[in-house]
C-alpha cells in the first residue's frame, strides 16, 4: 500500500486499474476525461492488460460496455451529465440484460442552461434504469467504491451494472490523499469475473436480449431487477464488511456521523456532505445537537438504515443538490417514503442547494439547521426552500437589466 | 437572395457581438467568424433575418461572438435545432456552425439525414480533426496514425471519415472546402453556400494551433480543385474520388428539390372529410 496525492478522477481510474478490468470503451466528456486518459497511458505503458476502444459517442459506449460485459469479460467506462443522459435508453436496455459491470459518473449539472460544475440531476436521471448507485463524497472513497462496485454488480445474487458518482471538479480535479492497495491485496477482495450464464461458446451458441411480447414476461423480467437491487442490501453490508476487515476502511451503505444523541440531522450525498460533517462539528461546539446522514447508496436505497438512524430524532434537513421541477427535492422524497407512518418519524424540511456548482457555505448550514430546530419547535413542516442569497439575486438582476436595455435598444421584434 | 429581405447594408465588423471569442490565439476559428460577418454584409442580410445553430465544441461558440439570431444547442443536435428552426420559420437565413467532432461522432446521424432531407440551411463544419474542448482527442475525421492524443497514443487507427464523399453519398445538393488561411476563398464560398437553395456543406479546414500545431503546414498543402464544380453526382463522385482532401473550392452544386414543410395544410377539413366519408 502507498498513499498519494490523486484527484477524484485518478483514483477512479485507478480502482478500475486495480480491479484488472478487461474493457474500457471510451468518449470524451468534461469533467471526466482524465479517467479514460490515464487508463489509456497505463494500457499503453504495458501495466494494465485491457483494450481501450474510443467510440463516437456515449450512447454506443454504453451498448458496446454492455455487449462486451454479456460476453463474460469485466467492463469499465466513465462519463458525465450530458453523456449519461445521451446513453439513457441503454442504461435500462443493459441493466435489463443483467450484465455487471461499472461505471463511473462524474456529476455536472444538466443542460439548459448548459453548464460544467456539478449537482446531481444527471445521475438521479438514471436513478429508475435498474444500475445500483454508489455516491461518493473523497477521493479515497471513490477508489474503494470502484472495488466495492465490482464484487457488488458480480455477486450472484445481484448481476447488475453500478454507477460510481463522484461530484465534479470539487472531487474530479481536487487531489487528496489517497491509499493505493497492493494488486494481491484487491486480487484477495476482487477475484477474476466469475462470468456465470454470460459466454460466448463456441458450440453453445445462446441467443441474448430477446424481445418479450404481452405484459407477463415483461412484468416478471422487469420484477427479477428490483428483486436483485433489493438483495444488493444485504449482499453490499457483507461486501463493505469484508472490504473494512481487509483495508481498515468502512464504507457503511449510509454515513452516520455525530447521530446517536442529535436532534436535528443533516440528510445529504456527495462531496458536499463534507461541508456539512464541518458545520456539524461547529454546531456541536456550539453546544447545538446536530448530526450528519449521508446515504452512500441510492439505489437500492437504504431504507431500513435511515430509518434505524432518524426515527425517534426531532427533525431532518434534507438538503438535495438535484431539483425534480413540480416535486423539489429527490432524496427529500426518498426520506419521505423511507418514514411515513413510522412512529417517532421526524418532521422533515427540504432544501435545494448547490445547483450547477453552487456552493453551500457554512453559514447556509449553520441557517438550516436554526430554521429546522425552530420548525420542530413548532411542529410545523416548512415550505422546501432554494438556498439562494439576497447578492446572488441582485447580480443576477444586475445582467438582466443590462440584458433588457440591449433589448430595449434594439426596439421590438421585426 | 430575395431581394425584399436587403435593406440598408452593414459593415462586417457590425455583425459580430461585443463578446471576445475565447478561442486560442491562431485558432483557424477566428478566420470563419470574419468570413462569414463579410459574407452577411456583401448579401446584405438584415441581422435580423440570420439565425447561427450550432452544437457544442470549441467552434460552437461561434453564435455568441454574433450579432444575429443564436442558439447554442446540446452536443452533436446543431442540424437538428436547425432542422425545426426552418421548418417553423422559413424566411430566415439558418446558418449552422459546428467542428468535425460535433458533426460527425456524435451528430454523425444528423448530418446524413440533413444532406439527405436539402432543406435550406448552411452547415459550416469548422474541421481540425480533432477534440479541441476536452482537450485533443481524435475526432472522426483525424488520421489514424495522428499518435498526440493522451487517449489514443498510437494513433485511434481507423479509417478516417470523409465529410464530402459522405455528403454526396447521403444527397447534399451543395458541397465545397474552404480554408481559414484563406479569408477571401472562404468569404466568397460561404456567400455560395448561402444562396444556394438547399442543403450546403461547407466544409472549412481551420487549424487548431494547440493540439494540431502541425496544422500550420496546410498553408503549404493546400491547392485549387481542378476545374469546374461538378454539375451532377456522378462527376462530383469523380472529383471527391481524385480529392486529396486539401483541395479548396466548390465541389459539387446542383438544383435539386428543397424540402421544406408548408405553413398550411394541403388540404382543408372538409376535403379531408369527403375523402374519408363511406
Amino acid at each position: 500500500m502507498r498513499r498519494v496525492l490523486l484527484t477524484g478522477n485518478a483514483a477512479a481510474a485507478w480502482g478500475a486499474r486495480l480491479a484488472r478490468v478487461d474493457y474500457v470503451p471510451a468518449f470524451p466528456i468534461t469533467p471526466q476525461t482524465e479517467i479514460i486518459e490515464a487508463l489509456a497511458r497505463w494500457i499503453d505503458a504495458g501495466e494494465m492488460a485491457a483494450r481501450l476502444v474510443t467510440l463516437e459517442s456515449e450512447h454506443s459506449m454504453i451498448t458496446a460496455a454492455g455487449a462486451a460485459a454479456a460476453t463474460g469479460v469485466r467492463v469499465f467506462s466513465a462519463t458525465s451529465s450530458q453523456g449519461l443522459l445521451y446513453g439513457m435508453e441503454m442504461l435500462y436496455t443493459v441493466a435489463g440484460w443483467r450484465v455487471p459491470w461499472v461505471l463511473v459518473n462524474v456529476s455536472r449539472g444538466l443542460s439548459a442552461p448548459i453548464t460544467l460544475e456539478p449537482d446531481h440531476n444527471d445521475v438521479l436521471a438514471a436513478r429508475d434504469s435498474g444500475f445500483l448507485q454508489i455516491h461518493c463524497a473523497g477521493c479515497q472513497e471513490v477508489l474503494d467504491s470502484v472495488l466495492l462496485a465490482y464484487r457488488l454488480a458480480e455477486d450472484a445474487r445481484v448481476r447488475l451494472p453500478v454507477i460510481v458518482n463522484l461530484d465534479g471538479f470539487y472531487l474530479s480535479f481536487t487531489r487528496e490523499p489517497v491509499s493505493i492497495p497492493e494488486p494481491a491485496e484487491v486480487d484477495a477482495l476482487l477475484p477474476p469475473f466469475d462470468p456465470q450464464g454470460l459466454a460466448f461458446r463456441a458450440g453453445a451458441p445462446l441467443s441474448q436480449a430477446v424481445a418479450v411480447l404481452g405484459g407477463g414476461p415483461y412484468s416478471y423480467f422487469r420484477y427479477q431487477v428490483q428483486l436483485a437491487a433489493q438483495n444488493a442490501l444485504a449482499v453490499y453490508d457483507e461486501i463493505a464488511a469484508d472490504f473494512a476487515e481487509r483495508f481498515g476502511r468502512s464504507h457503511p451503505a449510509v454515513e452516520a456521523y455525530q447521530c446517536d444523541d442529535a436532534e436535528v440531522v443533516l440528510v445529504m450525498m456527495g462531496s458536499f456532505a463534507t461541508k456539512a460533517r464541518a458545520a456539524v462539528d461547529r454546531l456541536r461546539d456550539a453546544g447545538r445537537p446536530v448530526g450528519l446522514l449521508r446515504p452512500r447508496l441510492l439505489r437500492p436505497f437504504p431504507a431500513a438504515a435511515c430509518r434505524r438512524h432518524l426515527l425517534g430524532k426531532r427533525a431532518l434537513a434534507v438538503i438535495d443538490q438535484n431539483l425534480s421541477p413540480g416535486q423539489g427535492g429527490v432524496l427529500a422524497t426518498e426520506l419521505a417514503a423511507a418514514l411515513y407512518g413510522r412512529p417517532g418519524a421526524p418532521l422533515l424540511a427540504s432544501f435545494i442547494g448547490g445547483l450547477g456548482g453552487r456552493d453551500i457555505p457554512p453559514e447556509e448550514l449553520f441557517e438550516i439547521a436554526r430554521v429546522t430546530e425552530a420548525a420542530a419547535e413548532r411542529g410545523e413542516t416548512p415550505p422546501p426552500r432554494l438556498l439562494y442569497t439576497e447578492a446572488e439575486l441582485r447580480e443576477l438582476r444586475k445582467l438582466q437589466t443590462i440584458a433588457a436595455v440591449e433589448r430595449d435598444r434594439r426596439g421590438p421584434a421585426p | 437572395m430575395a431581394t425584399e429581405t436587403r435593406t440598408h447594408a452593414l459593415k462586417a465588423k457590425e455583425y459580430k457581438s461585443d463578446i471576445a471569442p475565447v478561442w486560442c490565439p491562431g485558432c483557424g476559428h477566428f478566420a470563419v467568424l470574419s468570413a462569414l460577418t463579410k459574407a452577411l454584409a456583401y448579401l446584405e442580410l438584415p441581422k435580423e433575418r440570420v439565425a447561427l445553430v450550432s452544437g457544442i465544441g470549441c467552434s460552437s461558440r461561434l453564435p455568441a461572438y454574433l450579432d444575429t439570431y443564436g442558439f447554442h444547442g446540446l452536443h452533436g443536435r446543431a442540424l437538428a435545432v436547425a432542422t425545426g428552426l426552418k421548418a417553423a420559420r422559413p424566411e430566415l437565413t439558418v446558418v449552422v456552425a459546428g467542428g468535425d467532432g460535433d458533426g460527425f461522432s456524435i451528430g454523425g446521424n444528423h448530418f446524413l439525414h440533413a444532406c439527405r432531407r436539402n432543406m435550406d440551411l448552411t452547415y459550416i463544419v469548422m474541421d481540425n480533426e480533432v477534440y479541441g474542448m476536452t482537450k485533443g482527442q481524435a475526432s472522426p475525421t483525424t488520421a489514424p496514425e495522428w499518435s498526440r492524443s493522451k487517449l489514443t497514443p498510437h494513433g485511434p487507427g481507423v479509417r478516417r471519415f470523409r465529410p464530402a464523399a459522405i455528403a454526396l453519398a447521403a444527397g447534399a445538393s451543395f458541397i465545397a472546402r474552404g480554408f481559414a488561411g484563406d479569408p477571401s476563398g472562404l468569404t466568397r464560398l460561404i456567400v455560395q453556400a448561402i444562396e444556394h437553395r438547399g442543403f450546403s456543406f461547407l466544409q472549412v479546414l481551420s487549424p487548431c494551433q494547440t493540439f494540431r500545431p502541425e496544422q500550420t503546414e496546410w498553408k503549404q498543402q493546400v491547392h485549387p480543385f481542378d476545374g469546374e464544380p461538378a454539375a451532377n453526382d456522378l462527376e462530383a463522385a469523380a472529383r471527391i474520388h481524385a480529392d486529396d482532401g486539401m483541395a479548396l473550392g466548390l465541389i459539387y452544386v446542383e438544383p435539386l428539390p428543397v424540402w421544406q414543410p408548408l405553413a398550411q395544410p394541403s388540404a382543408s377539413l372538409a376535403e379531408i372529410e369527403q375523402e374519408l366519408s363511406l
